[in-house]
């Protein structure tokens, strides 16, 4: 355990130096170069994840369509590329990533097996959680993923202090904590900004603005529906990016993590993405028309877009075909897994309900 | 080989619906995100979607049918995809919803078959586990509680680097009861942390810094204010363990002064006891005395499980004799014996310890011998302490400064009904703050509050004496 050097909070808070902070600072930096200079290799590996979940999510509600499934499911699918544009771009022994209850891409993206998230989903022993969470609440420790909240705006404090716990023992990580334009306007999102902004926390809050709050649209709930800015009165520096391109994304991410890793503090990211399926596999979808969801899909696609960039760099529909055929198997399997694995066992009712015996 | 279409459930509950509309035909091209049919459920009209890619080869149930089983083949899709939804067909009876656990638990105890003594397995343990003994030449220190639990947070951070405190006017204020007196001076304000006023907010950032391997003290100026954070302490401390399956560790501390103060009306007394102790995944510690503060405080912190540890403003300046040991660390789930008696049980904790043994001094005077049980720890309860007892005097009252309603007396009393009846002489009374919020006015406040001479009176009733 090593001092931090950088936090002292309670050293006299009336004094806050002059740190010419600007909203747009980073935005700025940002504007000059959206695009992320990804190579070939990282390409396809941007694509093989986005596609992944996409077919794993896919594959979800199929499930969920034949009883295997119960509960509340909340798919990820159209917004692949804020999950894997911003955790690409993370290390992975040292930062943390924390989120809501849409949960399935977050945990795919860093690579964890589907077999077990699956099975999660299932409610099976061999999930992540041993079948006690479900869909909604996952977590890898082993990763740094702190999960997986149920409960809306929670996860943002929590993230604050994961970032909190980055500072106070100096491990040089970061906390990547996402929430929703819904979540935008829970009051424990602000005291949070406050804090982090207040003690610099090393954090970077990432709003997965996709329209809808449940069946609300952003222009319906929110006074201010530009998201980026609402960090201002916290002199948290804000970021608008396009959540539908993953090189705009990790471009985004690069300059929002070097900002915190420098010890700035906090910064406010809004991923402006859109979400096809409906809130959870519950949801009539009457809030928004077939055209608008339409135009998403034909035209905005983040798999269909870096689809482009891999053939104008020279990759064939055939390669992409193949990896197409790889993930559909993977994920077949990952189905498989999860419908023949056995439920937990009676005597778990009582497991983990404690650490420590009394 | 075809894609069999199913009727999908389009909610957690629907088990049929009605196929409103087919809006594909047969020998339709279908692309993934194509609308294929309106199915009307109970509770709205949902669109189906197609996930694969193909041709709707064919139209198995025709649109208007009501009642359509989920799970029944409504199509058929010719695709070119090799891996079908056909391949994970449905085994036999998967209708059937997997078995929760509720459900499991259900069972069983329809059955009849579950002794009550398993569902709390933690606390069944708790009877092997002693105070240690203190040796015979150990010296006393008189103590306040406040010093108590200055002292047992001073110790813990020297001895583990991981602990810190933080919450409102803990720091340079030295805390609003001064329980935190001289911790910034010592620990400097990395660890002994001023927040603002925003009880959800810091409670959030307490439980994630625990999550995230630090061992957080978060205090509460009053856990009045802590109404506003009781999300973090119930959904997200208490349940993470479980919801990971053991893997989510959530170490933190919740503490500050509960329960009614002097004169600050109903906003600011209440004692949350009853509410923390109802929820599995926390640990609800209640202290009288300096000793048991210092002791349980210091275990609190050391615990691999989220802590509730509740305090009481009007005990911190009490004085009482501290054993004056390197390490005094007490046990978690431990009820004490505060005053042997052979007539009848006084149950209480916190500061209706002390109303308790004063009435065990006015009674005394009477003939009535009571034994005098402190419970500290709330959750889990140390039932052993509480049976064993009844057993030794067949009576037994409970006192706590709180609403009766759904209360710790509530709870000891089903103990008493469930597992003790038959050492019973008389039925279990219950002293308890009367069921109003507490008012302001001095006479009021003293007439809603429980005393000293309600315990006796309600002794005596147990005892079928006259005052």
């Amino acid at each position: 355990m090593t001092q931090s050097p950088q936090r002292m909070p309670a050293e006299d808070p009336s004094v806050q130096p002059e740190d010419g902070f600007r909203l747009n600072m980073l935005q700025e930096r940002f504007e000059a170069d959206k695009q992320y200079q990804a190579t070939a290799d990282e390409m396809l590996e941007f694509y093989r994840q986005m596609l992944l979940i996409r077919r794993f999510e896919e594959k979800a509600g199929q499930l969920y369509g034949l009883g295997l499934i119960g509960g509340f499911c909340h798919l990820y699918i159209g917004q692949e590329a804020v999950a894997i544009g911003l955790q690409s771009a993370l290390d992975s022994e040292r930062d943390s990533v924390i989120t809501g209850y849409r949960d399935h891409g977050h945990m795919l993206a860093y690579g964890i097996d589907p077999n077990v998230i699956m099975a999660e989903l299932t409610g099976r022993q061999a999930g992540i959680s041993k079948g006690k969470g479900g869909s909604m609440h996952m977590f890898s420790t082993e990763h740094k993923f702190y999960g997986g909240h149920g409960i809306v705006g929670a996860q943002v404090a929590l993230g604050g202090g994961l970032a909190l716990a980055h500072q106070y023992t100096g491990d040089g990580g970061l906390c990547l904590a996402y929430f929703g334009d819904g979540a935008a306007n829970q009051g424990q999102v602000y005291e949070t900004f406050n804090m982090a902004a207040l003690w610099k926390l090393p954090i970077v809050f990432v709003v997965e603005n996709n329209q809808y709050a449940m069946g609300t649209a952003v222009k319906r709930s929110s006074a201010e529906t530009e998201f980026y800015r609402r960090g201002a009165a916290f002199r948290i520096p804000g970021m608008d990016v396009n959540g539908m391109d993953v090189l705009e994304v990790r471009q985004a991410a690069e300059i929002a993590f070097a900002h915190v890793r420098n010890g700035n503090g906090p910064v406010l990211m809004e991923c402006n993405t859109y979400r096809y399926r409906g809130h959870s596999m519950s949801d009539p979808a009457k809030y928004r028309t077939r055209e608008e969801v339409q135009d998403y899909r034909e035209h905005k696609d983040p798999i269909e877009g870096l689809k482009r960039h891999l053939i104008e760099a020279g990759t064939t529909e055939d390669d992409l075909k193949g990896i197409d055929r790889e993930i559909r198997s993977r994920i077949a399997e990952a189905a498989d897994f999860a419908e023949t694995s056995p439920e937990p066992d009676d005597a778990e009712l009582y497991t983990d309900v404690l650490v420590g015996t009394y | 080989m075809p894609i069999e279409l199913k009727m999908p459930a389009l909610s957690p509950t629907m088990e049929e619906g009605t196929l409103a509309r087919w809006l594909k035909q047969e020998g339709d091209e279908i692309a993934p995100g194509d609308v294929l049919a309106e199915i009307e459920t109970d509770k709205a009209t949902m669109e189906f979607e197609a996930i694969d890619e193909g041709v709707l080869s064919k139209i198995v149930i025709a649109e208007g049918s009501e009642n359509v089983k989920v799970g029944t083949v409504i199509a058929l899709l010719d695709g070119e995809d090799a891996e079908s939804p056909a391949a994970m067909a449905i085994p036999d009876g998967a209708r059937d919803r997997p078995k929760g656990p509720a459900a499991v638990a259900g069972e069983r105890q329809d059955a009849g078959s579950v002794d009550p003594d398993d569902a709390v397995t933690p606390a069944a343990s708790a009877a092997s586990r002693r105070d240690p003994a203190i040796p015979a030449d150990t010296p006393m220190k008189n103590t306040t509680v406040r010093e108590a639990l200055r002292d047992a947070m001073a110790e813990e951070m020297r001895r583990d680097e991981r602990v810190f405190i933080m919450g409102e006017e803990v720091a340079q204020y030295q805390g609003a009861y001064k329980v935190t007196q001289g911790l910034l001076d010592e620990f400097g304000p990395k660890r002994v942390i001023d927040t603002p006023i925003t009880e959800y907010g810091f409670a959030g950032v307490g439980t994630g810094a625990a999550m995230g391997g630090l061992r957080p003290i978060v205090e509460f100026m009053t856990f009045n204010f802590a109404m506003q954070a009781i999300d973090h302490i119930v959904n997200s401390a208490a349940k993470t363990n479980y919801m990971s399956g053991g893997q989510m560790r959530c170490p933190v501390v919740f503490r500050g002064p509960n329960g009614a103060a002097s004169r600050v009306a109903a906003q600011h007394s209440q004692n949350f006891a009853p509410w923390y102790a109802s929820v599995p995944g926390l640990i609800v510690i209640a202290p009288y005395d300096a000793a048991d503060a210092k002791g349980l405080l210091k275990a609190a912190i050391r615990c691999e499980d989220p802590v509730v540890f509740l305090e009481n403003e009007l005990v911190y300046g009490r004085n009482f004799e501290v054993p004056d040991l390197d390490d005094h660390v007490l046990p978690i789930g431990k009820a004490r014996v505060v005053r042997e008696g052979a007539d009848v049980t006084i149950i209480s904790y916190s500061i209706g310890v002390g109303f308790a043994l004063e009435a065990a001094e006015m009674l005394a005077q009477e003939g009535i011998d009571s034994e005098v049980i402190d419970l500290r720890t709330l959750r889990p309860l140390d039932k052993g302490a509480v049976l064993d007892s009844l057993k030794k005097t067949n009576r037994l009252v409970i006192a706590e400064e709180g609403w009766p309603t759904c209360s710790i007396a509530s709870e000891v009393v089903t103990i008493c009904m469930e597992e003790g009846f038959d050492h019973l002489d008389a039925p279990v009374l219950r002293v308890c703050n009367e069921d109003v919020p507490l008012p302001y006015a001095a006479n009021l406040e003293k007439l809603a509050l429980i005393d000293a001479d309600r315990i006796a009176d309600a002794v005596r009733r147990v005892c079928y004496r006259k005052a």
